[in-house]
């Protein structure tokens, strides 16, 4: 029985170093792809199109409603105060520090990383890399990198105009519908943000924005050698939900140990 | 034997406490056609996947053209990959691409052939292969038929010294299946490749065999020609026959006699 447990902590842990091994390795050879030529310049602007642009709505309207909502909250909340002129800086430095790069973070995770991560897999398991590989087309230059430099673009900016609706966001709610001070919401916004606020969100960003790619497309990638993963449809489907469960966890870490590190 | 273009040479292979392949020994003569048949599970994808380089052995030589595979690095196993084509079980086309693009992948990443030639070229084997006025579909608008035709003619654009084929009928009726193989044929006849099947398709499958390679239980009986097989007095063997053949099969000649 003692034995048993033993022997299955000890595979385990060796299944995990294996796993770490393998990302790490994933990881590398991923952002060494940009190096190696032919560059596919036209399929980096294709996943530009379908990470960025095809996200574009669903962070106007995340970005808008966090803005709403923070412009509602923080306005009932500084009044109580006498201190609803500072509204529009609070506003900005939880959009621009925390909120603008997690929550665009969590939702291109959603919406392209799990599109990442079941197309990977069904490319692995109808052999589509397999095919590619013996066509001797690498398929990390092929495949992979085009996906890794288009999340590093498309997520920075995002971040942006998450941050940008969401100012107005809060300038409608806290301003127009509450009938706050209009002035008061852009001065005090200018006097209180200040480079390093603007930096962090944008290194935040990019470190999301690789945590999101490095995860979902290696956990698609390696879609055959996940443990306990099944086989198929249902391994596709099993990965692609601990693609994204593992990324907004990893997000939500990073964010911590960031803000730690550069406040 | 000095014409083998690939031989194995006690290789070994396992997947966990399961020995697929244990020290195993064949070659595969250059221009001719094998046929690697056996039961499910007996290793036969396995052993594909390993000439291939996709999976390693654990121990032994697999040597293509004379080069050991098993110890090459990565970028000497892409250039030993120019020497194969490769026909996948399910045709293995990306889904996003039309068959044109399909077929010109090998074109436009491996040469460094003008837009206009590699257009020359790809409509050239299409219309070869039955598929012309096919290039603008895309995988899933085409038959289990027409998937594995433009499988073959993206494997044949490199012009490879081996074809190797993974279960090439499987999911296509009788008719189809003929049509297949008898496009292997004219293919093999134009291009002179060496050709490596993986089949259940027996014994139907027979009829293109020069040699038949017998996978079972992790060892291998190979047989200089499929009139051999019955004739065997190894009780596996036998059994195999039985189970695939039946007890009336002779010979390919009294199967397929008018």
């Amino acid at each position: 029985m003692l034995y048993q447990a033993i022997e299955r902590l000890g595979n385990s842990a060796l299944y995990q170093t294996r796993d770490l091994g393998r990302m790490g390795r994933y990881l590398l050879l991923s952002l060494l792809g940009v190096f190696k030529r032919p560059f596919r310049f036209n399929e980096l602007l294709r996943q530009i199109r379908l990470i960025g642009a095809h996200s574009f709505v669903v962070i106007f309207f995340t970005g808008a409603f966090t803005g709403m909502v923070l412009g509602l909250q923080g306005y009932y909340t500084l009044r109580k105060f006498g201190a609803d002129g500072v509204l529009g800086s609070a506003v900005a430095l939880s959009l621009i520090r925390e909120l603008g790069p997690v929550l665009t973070a969590l939702m291109v995770t959603g919406r392209a990383g799990s599109a990442m991560c079941a197309e990977l897999g069904i490319m692995r398991n109808s052999e589509q890399i397999d095919a590619l590989e013996c066509m001797s087309v690498d398929p990390f230059r092929y495949l992979i990198t085009p996906k890794f430099l288009a999340t590093l673009i498309a997520v920075p900016l995002l971040t942006l105009i998450f941050n940008v609706v969401g100012i107005y966001g809060g300038y409608l709610a806290g301003v127009i519908l509450l009938d706050g001070n209009p002035g008061a919401y852009f001065v005090s916004m200018e006097h209180s943000v200040v480079n390093k606020d603007i930096n962090l969100g944008i290194i935040k960003s990019f470190v999301f924005g690789l945590l999101i790619v490095w995860i979902c497309t290696g956990r698609g990638y390696f879609v055959h050698k996940i443990r306990n993963a099944g086989f198929g449809a249902e391994a596709v489907s099993k990965v692609t939900t601990q693609a994204v469960v593992m990324t907004s966890i990893a997000i939500l870490v990073w964010d911590y140990l960031l803000t730690a590190m550069l406040l | 034997m000095s014409d083998a273009i690939i031989q194995f040479v006690d290789v070994v292979k396992s997947f966990g406490t399961q020995r697929i392949l244990d020290r195993v020994n064949f070659s595969i003569p250059t221009g001719k056609t094998t046929v690697i048949a056996g039961g499910s599970g007996q290793g036969k994808s396995v052993t594909l996947k390993l000439i291939l380089g996709l999976l390693k052995a654990e121990s032994g030589k697999i040597l293509v053209d004379g080069v050991d595979i098993t110890g090459v690095g990565r970028k000497e196993m892409n250039r030993m990959r120019t020497y194969f084509g490769v026909l996948f079980q399910g045709a293995a086309l990306l889904d996003s691409l039309s068959v044109f693009d399909n077929v010109a992948l090998p074109l436009v990443e491996r040469t460094s052939l003008a837009g206009s030639e590699i257009r020359e070229r790809v409509l050239g084997t299409l219309d070869q292969l039955g598929l012309a006025g096919s290039e603008d579909k895309f995988p899933a608008q085409l038959s289990g038929g027409m998937k594995k035709r433009v499988g073959l003619a993206r494997a044949l654009q490199l012009q490879p010294k081996i074809m190797l084929f993974d279960e090439p009928t499987t999911g296509l009726d009788p008719e189809k299946s003929m049509e297949i193989y008898q496009l292997f044929h004219r293919t093999q006849q134009q291009f002179g490749y060496t050709s490596v099947i993986v089949s259940h398709d027996i014994p139907k499958i027979f009829n293109l065999a020069d040699q038949v390679v017998i996978l079972n239980r992790g060892k291998v009986n190979a047989f200089a020609s499929p009139e051999d097989i019955p004739r065997s007095e190894d009780p596996d063997i036998k059994e195999f026959v039985k189970k695939t053949m039946g007890d009336v099969y002779l010979s390919r000649e009294m199967e397929y006699a008018p």
